[in-house]
This record gives structure tokens, sequence and C-alpha cells, in this order.
């Protein structure tokens, strides 16, 4: 049986690919195979075991240390090849969004980057992704008989996959890679994940001044949300960009998005859009962000912040 | 050094409508993008810091205004351009436009690094810089906010989920920059007057020895998503905006305590 192939060098991205491939496959009549790649991928190979792939392709090779692309790329290729696989899942994180073209050039494929969604359609995968900076949707299909995706993290839930046979298998591969890693450490100061937070609070350019974000984080701090920003503010330099929410950030999923100052441009509410409630204070009434908000508070942000703020002491 | 730097003009997205869920383009100006001028600028740093040649090269993509692109990218700094223009290319996916930009590459012969920005502002899919690597052989590292060059290497600071990666590739090399690199320069008048006569080649595939692309994908429909919201707005005072946009926040559930 030919087979759907899933990598992320994340492995919560990695198991969310074998639960959401595994219904893609059972549409497509395919095979659902993992791979896991890198020092320590043992580990990470027996968690794809459980989460319901039928076969594990398991490499703890030198080359793929900090997993370069080149090297990542060529050993996919192999396991392809070996698996007999005609359907690539990525995850599209950073790392495999400069691999995933890589391989798909490698393999003759066509290639789509940033899916968002992807569901089968009269026998076909058909995949969704922003296009003109997050204005539209593109469905994309590909026409070769590989066929590459790099999903993003969180398209499909890592629950509910049915067991695979778990089989893990430590493919023979030849790889290199002919860039050096030469010095690797944390992000400085604290590390914000957006991806996980239940309620996000955006800030945008209608904060007068660096120091008025404090009333942001005020707010924040009452409904126990991470604050967020559009592009603007960290290139003014106010918050650093893993704030960045939109087409240049994170592209977020929480219950309840709440802007305050953001006039809603494309590219930062793309990163929203997926949010089970969005709500937003602006000035302004006439603001785009209103137009796709499911509650606005048309006021000035230093008095209502401070309002809202008030009236949460007592929830 | 030599170096290639790969450029494109992308629609200028503040100026995109949306008429019946469908993007307008007609009428929108179109500008080389943010992410290939950063790359132009550290072409030219570079270049300014250790000799050789700047070369900007351009796949003109049908009506995208190529021309235009190419003498703002001259402008900057480049010191010649190529550009990419074949009716067979007016809407390529991206292995046509890697195959294209690949071989023009190896056509323009001397290149120790090659640049990109690390995606196009409009569609920003990332592929290219990679599918033109494997295409020549080459090492890439992407997303750079840093970058040096000396001694037949390429050295360069990127910030990935949670890490700070220092990379060192051999030269010939691909790299695609983000815009913490630097700030791309604005070209004054003399260097608008100069860009003019500086060589610029156009070439199509045949020059190219390549055919036209076969289709590897297909755009099945492009529009604008609906959003359906509730779009209920409070005004008047804060205190009473704040009472009842809580009150609504409790009915929905979102306030865990």
């Amino acid at each position: 049986m030919a087979e759907l192939l899933v990598y992320s060098e994340r492995v919560d991205t990695a198991r969310e690919l074998v639960a959401g491939g595994k219904e893609l496959a059972a549409a497509l009549g395919l095979g659902v195979s993992a791979v896991a790649l890198g020092p320590g991928a043992g580990a990470a190979a027996s968690e794809l075991a459980g989460a319901g792939a039928d076969t594990v392709y398991v490499s703890e090779d030198a080359a793929f240390d900090g997993w370069p692309a080149d090297a990542v790329a060529a050993g996919l290729a192999q396991i392809v090849e070996q698996a007999g696989a005609s359907v690539v899942l990525v995850g599209s994180t950073r790392r495999g969004k400069e691999t995933a073209p890589r391989l798909a050039q490698k393999l003759g494929a066509g290639c789509v980057t940033d899916v968002n969604s992807l569901v089968v359609e009269d026998g076909e995968l058909l995949a969704g992704r922003y296009a003109f900076g997050g204005a539209t949707v593109a469905r994309e299909k590909l026409a070769t008989a590989t066929k590459v995706f790099a999903v993003m993290p969180k398209t499909f839930s890592a629950d509910g996959a049915s067991a695979g046979a778990g089989n893990v298998v430590t493919p023979a591969l030849t790889v290199s890679t002919a860039v050096k890693l030469v010095d690797r450490r944390a992000k400085e100061g604290d590390h914000v994940n957006l991806d996980a937070a239940p309620i996000i609070v955006g800030v945008g350019r209608g904060f007068n001044a660096r120091e008025d974000l404090a009333l942001g984080d005020d707010l924040a701090a009452a409904l126990g949300a991470v604050v967020g920003c559009t592009k603007s503010l960290a290139d003014f330099k106010w918050l650093g960009e893993d704030r960045i929410i939109g087409l240049s950030g994170a592209k977020t999923a929480p219950d309840l998005y709440l802007s305050v100052g953001v006039s809603g441009q494309i590219q930062h509410t793309v990163g929203v859009s997926a949010a089970k409630l969005i709500a937003a204070v602006n000035k302004d009434k006439e603001a785009p962000i209103f137009g796709m908000a499911d509650y606005g508070l048309v006021g000035d942000l230093y008095q209502v912040l401070p309002a809202l703020v008030e009236r949460l002491k007592s929830v | 050094m030599d170096i290639v730097v790969c450029v494109k003009t992308n629609p200028d997205l503040q100026m995109v409508r949306i008429k019946h869920r469908e993007a307008v383009t007609e009428a929108v100006p179109y500008k080389i993008g943010d992410l290939e001028k950063n790359a132009l600028e550290a072409a030219v740093v570079l270049r300014d810091a250790v000799g050789g040649k700047v070369t900007a090269l351009c796949l003109a993509e049908g009506n995208r205004k190529a021309a235009e692109g190419i003498k703002e990218a001259l402008a900057m700094g480049a010191d010649e351009a190529v550009v990419i223009d074949d009716p067979a290319l007016a809407e390529p996916d991206q292995a046509a436009v890697a195959a294209a930009l690949a071989a023009a590459v190896k056509k323009i012969g001397a290149c120790d690094l090659l640049l990109f920005g690390e995606g196009s502002t409009d569609n920003y899919t990332g592929q290219v810089g990679a599918r033109v690597a494997e295409l020549l052989g080459l090492p890439q590292i992407g997303y750079a906010r840093k970058m040096e060059a000396a001694d037949g290497a390429v050295r360069c600071e990127r910030s990935m989920d949670d890490m700070i990666e220092t990379l060192e590739a051999p030269l010939p090399a691909v790299v695609t920059v983000v815009s913490e690199i630097n700030e791309p320069r604005i070209p004054g008048l003399t260097q608008i007057m100069k860009a003019k006569s500086k060589p610029l080649q156009v070439w199509a595939l045949a020059d190219l020895g390549l055919d036209a692309p076969a289709p590897v994908r297909e755009i099945v429909s492009n529009l604008a998503e609906e959003q359906d919201r509730k779009r209920i707005l409070f005004e008047g005072a804060a205190a009473e905006q704040a009472d009842a946009f809580v009150n609504a926040l409790i009915k929905e559930g979102v306030l865990r305590r």
C-alpha cells in the first residue's frame, strides 16, 4: 500500500499530523507512516508509534542535529522512496518551511506551504492557505505524483487518533550537511507562547507611548491573558518579535482575542481569524476591526481599559 | 565577492481591495518586496566591504511591472540586472520560478552568494530559495538576521522558534533574510539617475535553454473568507461599556475563574 508520510521536528506537531493524516489517508486508501530524525529521535518515535502511525522511520544520524534543511530533505527523500510514499505532510514551522520545498524539489513534487486546511474532495487533496497577505484564502491542488504539504501546527487535533500498528523501523540513510552549527542558545527573556494562550490581549498603534502598554499588561493580568501585538509595535521595538500576531508572526486560535488600539489590517487579523471570540477596543467606530469582531467597545482605550480592569475585579 | 539577489515585484497590499470576495489588483502599484529590499541592502553592504559585484535577478511574471522594480534595485546599488521575461511565465508556480532562476544563475556564471527574502510579501510561500538551493546543489541558511561572509564561508545568525542559532556554510551558498537584518536604503536622485546607465539584460526561457514549464499546482479558488461574527457594539461611558462587555464574556463562558 502506498503511504502518507508525516514529519515534523516538533513531536506535538508530528502527532497532530499523524492524527489528521489518518483521516486523509483513509479517504485516499493510503497507510500512515511517520518520521523522527535527529539525536533523541528514538523517544519521539515511540510516541508517534503510540499516536497512531503504522510505521515510524527513525534515524539518530548526527547529520540531523539541528535539523539542517539539506540533510533532512535528503533523508526524507530516501524514506519517501523506501516507504513508497505519495503524500508527505511536514509541519510548517520555520524549520519545516525551509525543508519542505527542498524535499519537493528533490522529488520533482509540487508543494504547498503554510497550509491551514487540508481535505480530500473528489478523491483529491485540496489545501487551503492565505494569499494576498491574508486577504484571501487560496485553495490549491497539486498535479504531481508525489505531493508535499507543509501544514501549520494546530491545523489538526492530536486527540482521538485510532491506534496504528506502530512498527519502528531504522532505515539505512546516506545523509550529510554542508551547514555547520556554530552556536545555539535559548532566546533571552521570557519566552512567550501565544499558541497555547486561551486569552490574548493584542495591542496596536492606538497606544501613544511605550510606557502606556502597562494598561494593556494590567488588562491581560486581570483576564489571565498573554499580550500579543501588531507588527508595527515590534517594529518600534516596543515589544519583542515573538509577540507579533499575524502574517509575519503567530497564527493563533484562542478562546478570546481582545484587541486594543488595533485598526484591523488583514496582515494582523489573519493571525486571529480562528479565535472563538473576537473583541475590540478602538476609538474609531469605522475601524475595520469592528467588522470582524463579536464585541466592540467604541471608546478611548485610556478610559476603557482601566474601567475593564476595575469591572473584572468583581468577577 | 559576486552576489546575486533574487527580487520580485509585489502588489502593494495596502491598496488591494476585496470586491465580491475577490482581490482586485488592477491599478494597484507593484514594487520590490520589503524582504527582497533587505536582501539587496545586505548584498550592497557586503560588496562595499569586501569588493565584487551585485546582480539583481528578477522574474517578470506578466504584468507585475518588473521593469520599474529592477530600476529600483539598480538605484539601491546593484551593479547589473537581469530580468527573465517570457509569456510562459505569466503566472508561474514555485517550481517554474525556481527552475528559471536557477538556470539564470548558471548563465550569469560567477555567484558566490545567492540571496533571497524569506518570502514574498504577497503570498509568502518561502519555497523558491530552498528549491533553487536544491537545483544548484548549494547549502542554504534561512531566516538570517545577521550575515557576514569571508574566507569562502558565510556565517549567519537566525532566530528560530525558541532558539537563536549561528550557522556557517561554505560558499557558494543560498541565504534568505528577514527584516531585522537591516534598514534598506532609500535611493537618492543621483542613484536613480545613475541606475539608468547600468547594464540590464532581458532573457526569455529559450535564452536559458528551458521549455515552458509543466504546471505542478492548480489554484482552484482564491477568495476572501466570510467572517461570521456577532458585531455587537458597546458605546457610551467607559464603565457602562465595561460592565456590558464583561457580562457578555461571562455569558460566553470565556472567563474561567
